[in-house]
């Protein structure tokens, strides 16, 4: 079959995405994923099933089934500013990784046209998923929450052993740029042994120059109640910019790594 | 090396001191010019109208009084108040009087007026009567043109009532060779004349009202140097006083002759720019390249040791500090259309030579930092960009947007230049552009191009189809046939159309009646003398003496009318699930939404009159009770439910703003409905009509004034701004915005478009934040966009200004192709930017 006619399930499209990757990119992101983490800002994005959820106390559908195609004709639309930004197409979720054939057929896609791709991703999937995505790749940015995995295993659903030794393996294949993403959520990771643990680790990765901390924040709030969910983390503040600067600070000086706050 | 110096020059403490000062009072009116004008009228009824302009602005500049404000270093003031303004007679007058009272406490711009000012501007305008401008081209006009007028279907509200302003004039000319220079230029071309020439009584009287006007505007300067000197030997202070001795020597030397210093050409161009907004009370009058005119003297002074970047950016500043002065005072109705307190001095930074070169230099970046020095209003900052355009001004110029002061607005060479061309200009004048006032390109020094010249509200000639050419129970247009007959979708936009053609056809008649009245009235000699080849012709700007002439007339709705004639298309015709009818009577009914006060005033006006007709008479009470009933009128559930309905599949059909081609298409075609038929017209200076699309703000009092449209927005609520989405309608962000806008046809519009986008200033955040920024200008613009600015600044700041004006009082928003303190805006307008969609996330 044409890889273009590939489908999947998706629940949005974003364009001028300024916060994700280089430049401005379009985010196409997957629905279904493997972890049920509690911070979660896209609860929507979790199970695969097509939802109702309810915004703004209108009942909107979330998730429709699309071919590679149709999301490109989208992509296409901001060429330029993907060349004068140097920005392009990332893929996001959910873990993309779930739909292992309509992911690798959207990078190879865009690639394919000659637009830059990245792919948000915590790496949970089997590695011959992921070697077949490396090709059409320029840019992973990959998700590392915590370093222990119990703890790991309580807050997202599952431990960390694959996502850990698939970090090593991206690294080391040398295919496509790695970058480090770590939410930053109090209770769970913001301390300063924690983050550094982190750092350590993705110092060690080959390659591996940047490491981005993103504060936990609470816009998907609302989005629970839309879906009949309940939020388990309502009390939870996000952290202040000085705890954020301490933190950059840590692992500053921990690592050789380049600190951002933010994507 | 690096090639510009574009490190940040600190901002003297010199500066919040004038800015302070300049603003520590609500602005006033003075009458002290009206006074010393209507003298020398009374004297000179004898003579050529060109030379008693020349001898009132003489005049006017011996006996004005005047004043060096604190700790200035430029100076020249137009009125002894801090941002005061004087009032033009000559023009219109009536308006003022009849607002005497209500002036200082209206919402839009008020102004203070003492009693005193309020008896000797009666005593002055009493000479007036049948003598202004305006009183002349409402003579000129036809009765039709009139009503039209009067049923604002496009207003010329701006040359109507006022100066014209909105031109670049030859500063570059000034500074090199002083009015001294100009007036042995002069004296050639009259010794040139011959008694027998074919024009001689017409080009001897002009070029001796220049003479007159050029003697007058170096004698005020010597006002200046001996006031200056004056207050130096009182001063106790030693430091002022070697700063007004310096003055003294500045006032004495320019602009007389031409500037031998960076100081001086500053102080020579103040005193132009100030003495064009005495001579006639346009507004616009830009500045244009000043970073291009200003750079020798600049350069000379800086490589010869006499000047240090410091000094130099603390005189930029002090310029700018004093482009906020000047002040205008316009009617009510008009300050709502213009809100701000704005001039529209545009300034403009950047670009390429006659030859196709970049230009840019020290003083592009300097004159950035001084709208972030001064962060006022005005000048309107603007920047050329093109692939050419160094990407260290971009981010500079972006670097400043982001402070939220909504400056500078960004502009196209690549588009603009080619537009230019299609006019008639040679390429080395194309290259050579600025914008003038808002959005509207021009040659400086050879242009006068009427920029300003209409506001024609798109939206109107829709309604007229509706209607059948009545409005408000009065046949005011051309019949179209009844649109409940109209069986094709062809037919019904051909009907809008002839709406259009023959509503532009009456502007038209408006805007020349206006043109012939100031030519006859009130030619300016002054000006003239700076805009080529009004020497050479003998004759003024006003009577043809420039070198190209146009008249652009404004629409604006665009974004209102795609989407109501589409809607139409879809749900009329196409997919047959609404018909004409009940379109018809669901606008008529505001969408079951209920009859406003405004409608039901409209109503009862219409009610009143017919009963008038057959010889009833109605009071006041019994008019206000008939409005309450109107609008207390109940309307069936059943009846508002199908409204309901309808607005709800209205809102289904897709709109302009989102990227979607066929939608997109469709407007560019709508537009071509305004911008191609204006370009049959001509002016009476020989020029021809060229369309803007842009509104300033006129799309809140103007959308004020228009009932119900079929994109689904109800009566009286803003149209949409400029080339721009309807607010709130572009769901897909500022790309898909972009990409739709660019869509349209601009450089046909060689008037100029306006594309407003919003940011919270998180977008632009960081250096990445910047750097992407830039991106979007840069790929909207290589997809020929010819305009855009933006405001930053996020919801919750506006909403709080709003109910804290007091905290904001320096919160400057971009309004419409110009930067306003937003608390001086109506309640209105305020509305309008908050509900303007918020870009970026």
């Amino acid at each position: 079959m044409n890889y273009l006619q590939t489908k999947g399930r998706i629940f949005d499209i974003q364009r001028y995405s300024i916060h994700d990757g280089d430049g401005i990119r379009t985010i196409c992101f997957l629905k279904g994923c493997v972890l049920r983490c509690k911070w979660c800002c896209n609860p929507e994005s979790q199970e695969y099933g097509i939802q109702q959820m309810t915004v703004g106390g209108k009942v909107k559908t979330v998730g429709q089934d699309i071919t590679v195609a149709q999301v490109m004709e989208i992509v296409e639309k901001d060429r330029p500013y993907y060349n004068r930004s140097h920005g392009g197409f990332t893929l996001s979720g959910g873990e993309s990784l779930c739909q292992p054939e309509f992911a690798r057929d959207l990078l190879r896609a865009a690639k394919g046209m000659g637009i830059r791709t990245a792919m948000e991703s915590m790496g949970c999937a089997g590695w011959e998923v992921i070697e077949q995505i490396l090709p059409y790749l320029d840019h992973y940015l990959m998700d590392i929450k915590h370093i222990n995995s119990a703890k790991h295993k309580a807050f997202t659903g599952k431990g960390n052993e694959l996502m850990l030794e698939n970090a090593r393996k991206i690294a080391s294949s040398g295919q496509t740029r790695l970058s480090i993403r770590v939410p930053v959520i109090p209770t769970f990771n913001d301390s300063p042994e924690e983050i550094r643990d982190i750092a350590v680790f993705a110092d060690k990765l080959p390659g591996v120059q940047d490491i981005y901390l993103l504060p936990y924040h609470r816009l998907g709030q609302d989005k629970y109640e839309g879906l009949g969910r309940k939020y388990e983390l309502s009390d939870l503040l996000p952290p202040e910019p000085e705890h954020m600067q301490m933190l950059k600070k840590v692992v500053e000086t921990s690592s050789k790594l380049k600190c951002h706050i933010g994507g | 090396m690096e090639k510009y110096y574009t490190s940040e020059i600190p901002k003297t403490d010199r500066i919040p001191k004038l800015v302070a000062h300049l603003y520590a009072k609500m602005p006033e009116i003075e009458s002290a010019r009206a006074k010393l004008i209507t003298e020398s009228y009374k004297e000179t009824e004898a003579l050529p109208i060109v030379m008693r302009r020349a001898k009132a602005f003489e005049h006017i500049l011996d006996n004005i009084p005047i004043i060096i404000r604190e700790n200035e270093l430029i100076v020249g003031s137009t009125t002894i108040a801090p941002r005061g303004c004087q009032t033009y007679p000559e023009f219109s007058y009536k308006w003022l009087e009849s607002e005497f009272e209500t002036v200082a406490t209206r919402t839009a711009d008020p102004f203070y007026i003492s009693d005193k000012t309020k008896k000797e501007l009666l005593e002055a305008d009493a000479y007036w009567e049948g003598k202004t401008t305006s009183e002349l081209a409402t003579s000129l006009m036809t009765e039709e043109t009139k009503k039209a007028i009067e049923h604002n279907i496009f207003t010329p509200g701006n040359y109507f009532y006022n100066g014209v302003g909105h031109v670049t004039v030859q500063y570059d000319k000034v500074l090199a060779i002083g009015y001294e220079g100009i007036i042995a230029q002069v004296e050639d071309e009259l010794a040139k004349c011959n008694v027998g020439d074919q024009d001689f009584c017409t080009k001897s009287q002009f070029l001796k009202a220049v003479l007159i006007s050029c003697r007058a505007v170096i004698r005020y300067a010597e006002r200046y140097a001996k006031l200056a000197e004056s207050e130096a030997s009182s001063c106790a202070d030693p430091a002022r006083k070697r700063e007004l001795l310096q003055i003294a020597s500045n006032c004495r030397r320019v602009p007389a002759k031409g500037a031998t210093s960076f100081y001086e050409a500053c102080q020579s161009f103040w005193f132009v720019q100030q003495l064009l907004q005495i001579e006639s009370s346009g507004h616009s009058i830009s500045p244009g390249r000043f970073d291009q005119y200003m750079y020798p003297y600049y350069k000379k002074d800086l490589d010869g040791g006499k000047l240090t970047r410091e000094f130099a950016q603390e005189l930029l500043d002090c310029v700018w500090v004093k482009l906020n002065d000047l002040n205008k005072c316009r009617d009510a109705a008009s300050a709502e259309g213009f809100a701000g307190y704005s001039l529209f001095q545009n300034l403009i930074v950047g670009g390429q030579d006659k030859d196709g070169n970049d230009v840019t230099n020290d003083l592009s970046f300097m004159c950035i930092t001084a709208s972030k020095h001064v962060f006022l209003p005005q000048p309107s900052l603007s920047i050329r960009v093109w692939n050419k355009t160094p990407h260290v001004l971009m981010l500079k110029a972006a670097d400043l947007t982001r402070t939220g002061i909504g400056l500078p607005a960004y502009y196209n060479d690549e588009v603009i230049i080619p537009s230019l061309l299609s006019r008639g200009l040679t390429i080395e004048d194309a290259r050579e552009y600025n914008i003038i006032g808002c959005v509207e390109p021009q040659k400086a020094g050879k242009t006068e191009g009427w920029h300003d010249a209409a506001f024609y509200n798109m939206c109107r000639p829709l309604e007229l189809v509706f209607s059948n050419g009545y409005d408000k129970g009065e046949k005011i247009s051309i019949e179209t046939g009844r649109v409940e007959d109209m069986t094709t979708f062809e037919e019904f936009y051909d009907a809008y159309k002839k709406q259009m053609n023959y509503n532009l056809s009456l502007l038209v008649n408006a805007d020349n009646a206006i043109d012939t009245a100031h030519a006859t009235r009130c030619p300016l000699p002054f000006l003239s003398c700076m805009v080529d080849d009004c020497i050479k012709r003998g004759k003024t700007v006003q009577e043809g003496g420039a070198v190209y002439n146009f008249t652009g007339p404004q629409g604006f709705g665009i974004a209102n009318m795609a989407d109501s004639l589409y809607a139409i298309k879809k749900l009329v015709y196409d997919e047959k699930k609404v018909t004409m009818a009940e379109y018809k009577r669901a606008l008529a009914m505001n969408y079951g939404q209920g009859f406003d006060e405004t409608s039901a005033a409209e109503i009862v006006t219409q009610i009143v009159k017919e009963m008038a007709s057959q010889g009833l008479s109605v009071d006041e009470s019994q008019i206000a009770s008939m409005i309450s009933a109107v609008m207390n009128t109940e309307i069936s559930p059943e009846e508002k439910k199908r409204y309901e309905d309808l607005r709800a599949m209205i809102d289904e059909v897709p709109k302009f703003g989102n990227d979607i081609e066929e939608v997109d298409l469709f407007a560019r075609d709508v537009a071509y409905t305004y911008t191609r038929p204006l370009l049959n017209y001509k002016n009476p200076r020989g020029g021809q009509f060229q369309a803007g699309l842009y509104p300033v703000s006129a799309n809140v009092p103007l959308g004020a004034q228009t009932g119900a449209t079929p994109d689904g927005r109800l009566a009286h609520t803003p149209v949409a701004d400029g080339v721009s989405p309807s607010a709130g309608k572009d769901v897909h962000g500022p790309t898909a915005a972009a990409n739709s806008v660019s869509k349209l046809d601009h450089g046909i519009a060689s008037n100029g478009t306006l594309f407003n986008q919003k940011f919270h200033p998180t977008a632009l955040s960081g250096e990445k934040g910047l750097e992407n920024f830039v991106a979007l200008i840069r790929s909207y613009f290589d997809q020929k966009g010819s305009h855009m600015q933006f405001n930053v600044v996020d919801r919750e700041t506006l909403l709080d200004a709003q109910k804290y004006p007091e905290k904001y009082a320096h919160l400057v928003v971009r309004v419409a192709g110009y930067s306003a303190l937003f608390t001086t805006l109506s309640k209105s307008l305020q509305d309008d930017i908050i509900r303007r969609t918020e870009q970026g996330f």
